[in-house]
């Protein structure tokens, strides 16, 4: 219990601009080596002033092997400031780790030393589905009353997924969200509008749809996910279905606004099955109704057959594979993932209706293989995927791992793994940063947070 | 005894009354946010009638509770009960710690006024009220404290002049006293931070005022206990 609020806590997203650069970032690494060694939390030196800049720092290993962590959250956050429930005297300190294979939730304290972590807790997947009734933790955000987690299923792989919530102080599973779900079946991932009382979630597939692998035949059939729906937050209940229709197939992260009083966001939508390409969407309301609207539309790129791997052989393209978007604290730069061509690309979207192409850098791609201009003899595989944005917006950081069992379908040599920066410039533009290159030798890195905050850890009530 | 003793009551009334109105969970923070997420400051004044009211509901029930309980229960043993009520919720509150979980900023009148309820009864607002009007001079100083000037300070009704005063008068002057100082003190702070300060305040300024309410609680319901 602190006797001033966290200071890492602000009550705005243009406030929390201001925030000093961040000093360490938190990766989550896969091991996909078949060595029995667990997954870990990886500690990352991001201050240029530091002699281990660009270096790996500290790791600490789950308990138990084949946990497969993905993404990760803070105990608590700017929202602790939501002065409806408020407990500003709250720590961000605990970094919530969830394995998405295993289901076990890691609680892992970043206090007493932020180069060692140390798990303090570890919440069992039997209590998750004894209490819950849910399975695959995926995405987790500090709420104004509790800690929500999304999930992808039920304890037996099927649907339909969805959220739950975690107590802030003892991290006690305090059961399932939804009062009323309505069509809601597939799940992913959630955020929301604290100022509109409203949460968004997003459809992938269940468990068992996804974790052999992506199933061309359900692929083909549209049978992954392809809604957004709208929740009311307060009552807990599906509102509406938001449609991006037959040919799109799996909609992914969703970035809302962060000033709490623009209702609308952005959400990625991995492929399209009429051409290949990948799209974001804009949902926005209007009226009192909620809608969807495509706002980018990225194409396939054409690829010699040689290149590609078995599944993608009879297209003679890459797919742009929109895996993860970001958007800046300001509202104003999206930056979206093209995992498959190996493309990270800056839009301004002041006018969220029209973004506009700012900026683009490439590094690995399935086909291009780009170098880092570190070492540009070398080139690369996996591409820009999960990305997080600094505080202040200047820094994106990147890495190329999506998912264990997809990753070899994309990238069939299997993933070397990277974590890399791009430097963003105040009026638009891109640009790698040549001094910051960090290779994990036997390790796949996913989701990256910044020591204190970034663009995607933090919810503001405040406009 | 002098006006000055006499008074203490009073005084502790606004001064509890101010102090709740000071504080960011239960009211003008809020207020706050209705205005930047409205864009206009009527949002902010609108929002204050309700939270009063809930305010003032939380701390009428339990006084009107004591008054019930006073007629039935002799002093001595209401005295203990209350200090072993506030002593108890205040270790709660020190030990396990938790915090509201309302959700939801889509707020009318009577969202606004059951939040602001919740929150002075989840604060223990009214019991803190209990020890004052229980320890309250007796009849003979009532007349003193009231004519010792408060009315000129503070612009009580001039009704509450003379020992004649009804014991449930003051008791509602009692509460109408602590929710004034509220008012007063939770609008000016939400008019100053809206259009001077700015929520950036709450990062230096929001002191953990419920670690020194608990503490406030216990000691309260240890000096009832042997005063």
């Amino acid at each position: 219990m602190l006797l001033r609020p966290d200071p890492t806590f602000y009550p705005s997203a243009r406030l929390a601009m201001q925030a000093p650069p961040e000093t360490l970032a938190y990766v989550a690494t896969l091991n996909a080596n078949g060595n029995g060694r667990p997954d870990a939390l990886a500690v990352v030196d991001v201050d240029p002033k530091s002699p281990t800049y660009s270096s790996l720092v500290g790791r600490v290993e789950m308990p138990k092997a084949g946990d497969e962590l993905h993404h990760f959250g803070w105990n608590a956050c700017s929202s602790a400031l939501c002065p409806y429930a408020p407990h500003p005297h709250l720590e961000r300190r605990y970094l919530i780790v969830p394995g998405l294979r295993s289901s076990r939730i890691h609680v892992i304290d970043t206090k007493p030393n932020p180069r060692k972590p140390q798990i303090v807790k570890v919440i069992e997947p039997e209590e998750v589905a004894a209490r819950a009734g849910y399975s695959r933790p995926h995405t987790i955000h500090c709420g104004p009353d509790g800690i929500y987690v999304s999930a992808l299923g039920s304890p037996e792989g099927d649907g339909p997924g969805g959220i739950f919530i975690l107590d802030h102080y003892t991290f006690d599973v305090l059961g399932r969200w939804e009062v009323d779900r309505g069509p809601q079946f597939l799940s992913y991932d959630f955020w929301w509008h604290l100022g509109h009382d409203t949460m968004l979630t997003s459809e992938w597939g269940t468990p068992n749809m996804v974790e052999d692998g992506i199933k061309p035949e359900l692929l083909f059939e549209g049978k992954y996910g392809r809604h957004v729906h709208v929740w009311d937050l307060r009552r807990r209940r599906q509102l509406q279905a938001l449609d991006a229709g037959a040919e799109q197939q799996m909609v992914l992260e969703l970035r809302p606004a962060h000033d709490p009083s623009k209702p609308y966001g952005f959400v990625g939508v991995v492929v399209s099955l009429k051409d290949l390409s990948a799209s974001v969407w804009l949902w926005h309301r209007e009226n009192g109704k909620w809608g969807l609207k495509k706002v980018i539309e990225i194409p396939a790129e054409p690829a010699e057959v040689d290149a590609l791997p078995p599944l993608l052989k009879g297209f003679k393209a890459v797919p742009p594979l929109i895996t993860d978007i970001n958007l800046s604290l300001d509202d104003r730069w999206l930056y979206v993932s093209c995992w498959a061509t190996g493309e990270l690309r800056q839009y301004d979207v002041s006018d969220p209706f029209n973004p506009k192409l700012t900026g683009s850098v490439r590094l690995g791609g399935i086909a291009s293989r780009a170098a880092h201009p570190r070492n540009p003899q070398r080139q690369l595989n996996g591409g820009p995927q999960m990305v997080e944005v600094s505080r202040d917006g200047r820094r994106i950081y990147f890495t190329n791992s999506l998912y264990r069992a997809w990753d070899e379908q994309f990238y069939p040599e299997g993933i070397r793994s990277w974590m890399a920066k791009a430097i963003a410039s105040p009026e638009g533009g891109l640009t790698i940063d040549p001094g910051f290159f960090l290779e994990f030798d036997d390790v796949r890195a996913h989701q990256v947070h910044l020591e204190g905050g970034d663009s995607s850890s933090d919810s503001y009530c405040y406009s | 005894m002098s006006a000055g003793q006499a008074n203490w009551p009073w005084i502790a009334l606004l001064a509890l009354g101010a102090y709740h109105g000071v504080n960011p969970g239960m009211g003008w923070l809020f207020a706050v946010a209705l205005g930047l997420q409205e864009k206009r400051r009527r949002a902010v004044l609108q929002a204050i009638p309700p939270l009063v009211v809930g305010h003032l509901i939380s701390v009428g029930v339990i006084v009107a509770l004591v008054v019930a309980l006073e007629a039935a229960v002799p002093l001595s043993l209401l005295r203990v009960v209350t200090a072993i009520v506030l002593i108890v919720f205040g270790l709660s509150r020190l030990v396990r710690a938790r915090h509201p979980r309302w959700v939801g900023m889509q707020v009318g009148f009577r969202d606004l006024t059951l939040w602001s309820f919740l929150m002075a009864s989840g604060h223990g607002a009214g019991l803190m009220l209990v020890p004052i009007i229980l320890a309250w001079p007796r009849t003979a100083s009532i007349a003193h404290a009231t004519s010792g000037g408060m009315e000129h300070s503070m612009h009580l009704p001039a009704g509450i002049h003379g020992a004649a005063l009804g014991k449930p008068t003051l008791w509602l002057l009692a509460v109408g006293v602590h929710t004034f100082a509220y008012l007063a003190v939770m609008a000016v702070v939400a008019f100053l931070v809206y259009a001077k300060f700015g929520v950036a305040i709450l990062r230096s300024a929001w002191l953990n005022l419920d670690l020194i309410w608990a503490i406030v609680l216990i000691t309260t319901g240890v000096l009832t206990l042997f005063l």
